[in-house]
């Protein structure tokens, strides 16, 4: 999300569950360099916890054997990693060429007059975040919306609203 | 018009399963590989004349055959699978069609160079298409296509997915290397070429997705099939994305050489409802863009696009309807790059700022004909002196609308002689 200055510490340690565990462990041996496995071991904290919190920056570094400043950059710099918590659903709406072209602002503009939410927040309830992020690579059937990870195509605020209603 | 070369497999159902792919062909190629030697294979890719489809177009046996000889380093092949250029989608469909075909063409690029560890940088938020991919990857390696012994052979090749995480940047090939070893996607500065110096200092190929994918068409029937599509100097097919305002976007694949109106009217379905043409994005947002008057004797290969000044880029067609406000867009446009710079070289970081604030005065009607001035000298003091390309990518097509819609430009500036612009803050 929008602010990436920060990282937020939870107040207690953290490690890998199982599953991602022996992932970091196949995947390390892949790689020349443990440096390699600073951005896979960023997606897995957040695939494990939504969001990567100070801890799981100081617990890569540790298994890397790196700085917690070089996993604090990389996590900076890639604009998909979140250094704070978003919203039980999380909406990437395109804002580029295509989807421009083809009306994605009806869709921004409908999600701050229904929703009340704008890019770069986070719902009051915690039930939805925004973002707009830039060609999503679905440019042949935009506008595109991204929720919580399923592409959504030739989308309009009606359809957007169907499929809202289905979420809890 | 349309072919189906590499497209061929995209309309049969769960195609991306190993099973389907093999029923249908996949792997076949692998016996006639390992009958001839590396450099039999290079000679058969060059010959074919396929260029490099992740924009610059450059030979791709060509590129191989820069690789040092007798090394005693190893060498890496990454495969170019960051598709973030606006406009552009093709190379998701290998990705979740076809992946197969992809990871066949892998094996014949790493036995032509001699590599034996490869990476498949795949952009960040392709989250359902990377479960495909490495599912394929999966698969491939529990059938011996990967792994210790490559088709029963004494040849072994790795192949790792390595993910993105949101950097446009990342598609620039250097960058791309960088992210892999673990860094910032910051470009290097060229010489040396990766083909020389590439990840963790060794000599490494860059090919983009459909690249790769074209050779398993081209091994199996030979240079001289790929050539029956295309052009002399633009051989074989391309995977083109329309998008914008037509009736019927699509990727479709189509030889080289095809006319570019042809193709939007009887392909794509023309300008959706019934309205004029205003320009089209010939191959992606970094292109210079054609007015409908330029557009009637282009035809969709390299040289053609030079010739208009333009460039084939990704083929990624962007049509413009004639509602389209062209200092929106370009507002639009530079808002990508200026986001998407990596922020190294001042040029590029600042000055994709400045041009932007410009665009938006002139947006908000606070600016005059000399802010438009000013940005024609800015694209000049920001082009060629950056490490990468990526601020050219956002002059280049900015400097395109200025001159063929300079009266847009100039309906939004005040008519009152206002003063230059304030850079200082933000
Ligand atoms: C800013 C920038 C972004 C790029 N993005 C991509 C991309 O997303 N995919 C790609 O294949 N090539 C991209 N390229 C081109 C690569 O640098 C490189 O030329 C290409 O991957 C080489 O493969 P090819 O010879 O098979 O085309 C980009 C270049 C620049 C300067
Ligand atoms: S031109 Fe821009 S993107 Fe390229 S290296 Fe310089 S700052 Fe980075
Ligand atoms: S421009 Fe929106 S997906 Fe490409």
């Amino acid at each position: 999300m929008s602010d990436r200055s920060e990282l937020i510490a939870v107040g207690k340690p953290f490690s890998f569950d199982a599953e991602r565990d022996a992932e970091f462990e196949r995947l390390i041996t892949r790689y020349p360099i443990r440096e390699s496995m600073i951005m896979p071991a960023l997606w897995l904290v957040q695939e494990q916890d939504g969001w990567i919190c100070a801890e799981a920056i100081s617990y890569i570094a540790e298994r890397i054997g790196t700085y917690p400043a070089k996993v604090f950059e990389l996590a900076t710099f890639y604009t998909m990693y979140h250094l704070k918590p978003v919203g039980r659903h999380h909406i990437c709406v395109c804002r580029t060429l295509s989807c421009y072209l083809r009306d994605k602002q009806e869709i921004v503009d409908y999600l701050a007059e229904e929703i009340g939410i704008r890019p770069g927040q986070v719902s009051e309830d915690g039930k939805f975040s925004l973002e707009e992020v830039e060609c999503l690579g679905h440019c042949g059937t935009a506008p595109v919306v991204q929720l919580d990870g399923e592409f959504h195509e030739a989308m309009d605020a009606k359809k957007l609203k169907a499929l809202l209603a289905t979420l809890d | 018009m349309e072919v189906k070369l590499l497209s061929a497999r995209f309309d049969i159902k769960d195609a991306h399963l190993l099973e389907v792919a093999k029923a249908h062909g996949a792997y076949e190629t692998l016996d006639k590989l390992f009958t001839m030697t590396p450099v039999q294979v290079m000679e058969e890719v060059k010959n074919s004349g396929l260029r490099g489809r992740g924009g610059a177009g450059f030979p791709t046996g060509v590129k191989w055959s820069f690789l040092p000889k007798n090394l005693d380093k190893p060498v890496y092949l990454a495969v170019n699978s960051d598709e973030s250029e606006p406009a552009t989608f093709k190379d998701r469909y290998i990705l979740v069609k076809d992946p197969h075909m992809m990871i066949e063409g892998i094996i014949i690029c790493c036995y032509a160079i001699g590599c034996h560890d490869a990476y498949i940088y795949i952009r960040g938020e392709y989250t359902s298409q990377v479960k495909i991919l490495q599912k394929a990857v999966d698969e491939a390696y529990a059938a011996g296509y990967l792994g210790a012994a490559v088709g029963g052979k004494d040849f072994r090749l790795d192949v790792t997915v390595h993910r993105g995480a949101g950097a446009y940047i990342c598609g620039e090939e250097t960058a791309l290397l960088e992210s892999i070893e673990g860094k910032k996607g910051q470009p290097r500065s060229k010489p040396p070429f990766p083909a020389v110096v590439g990840l963790y200092d060794c000599p490494t190929i860059i090919n983009n997705v459909q690249s790769i994918a074209s050779l398993p068409f081209i091994l199996a029937n030979g240079a001289d099939a790929y050539r029956v599509y295309g052009t002399e100097k633009s051989p074989g097919t391309h995977l083109f994305g329309i998008s914008g305002h037509v009736e019927k976007p699509g990727m479709y694949e189509l030889p080289l050489g095809q006319p570019l109106l042809e193709v939007i009217d009887k392909v794509a379905g023309g300008v959706w409802k019934g309205r004029k043409l205003k320009g089209i994005i010939p191959g992606g947002s970094s292109t210079p863009v054609l007015t409908p008057e330029e557009a009637k004797t282009v035809t969709l290969d390299y040289e053609s696009m030079a010739a208009h000044k333009t460039m084939f880029g990704s083929g990624g067609i962007v049509v413009l309807d004639e509602t389209v406000d062209i200092v929106k867009l370009v507002e639009n446009l530079i808002s990508f790059y200026h986001h998407e710079s990596c922020g190294q070289c001042t040029p590029c970081r600042e000055g994709l700022g400045w041009m932007l604030k410009i665009v938006k005065k002139l947006l908000a009607g606070d600016g005059g004909r000399e802010d438009i001035d000013l940005l024609v000298e800015l694209c000049d003091n920001i082009e060629m002196k950056t490490v990468c390309v990526l601020s050219a990518a956002c002059t280049m097509p900015v400097r395109s609308y200025l001159n063929k819609f300079r009266h847009e430009f100039e309906a939004y500036a005040a008519e009152k002689a206002s003063a230059k612009p304030d850079l200082r803050e933000e």
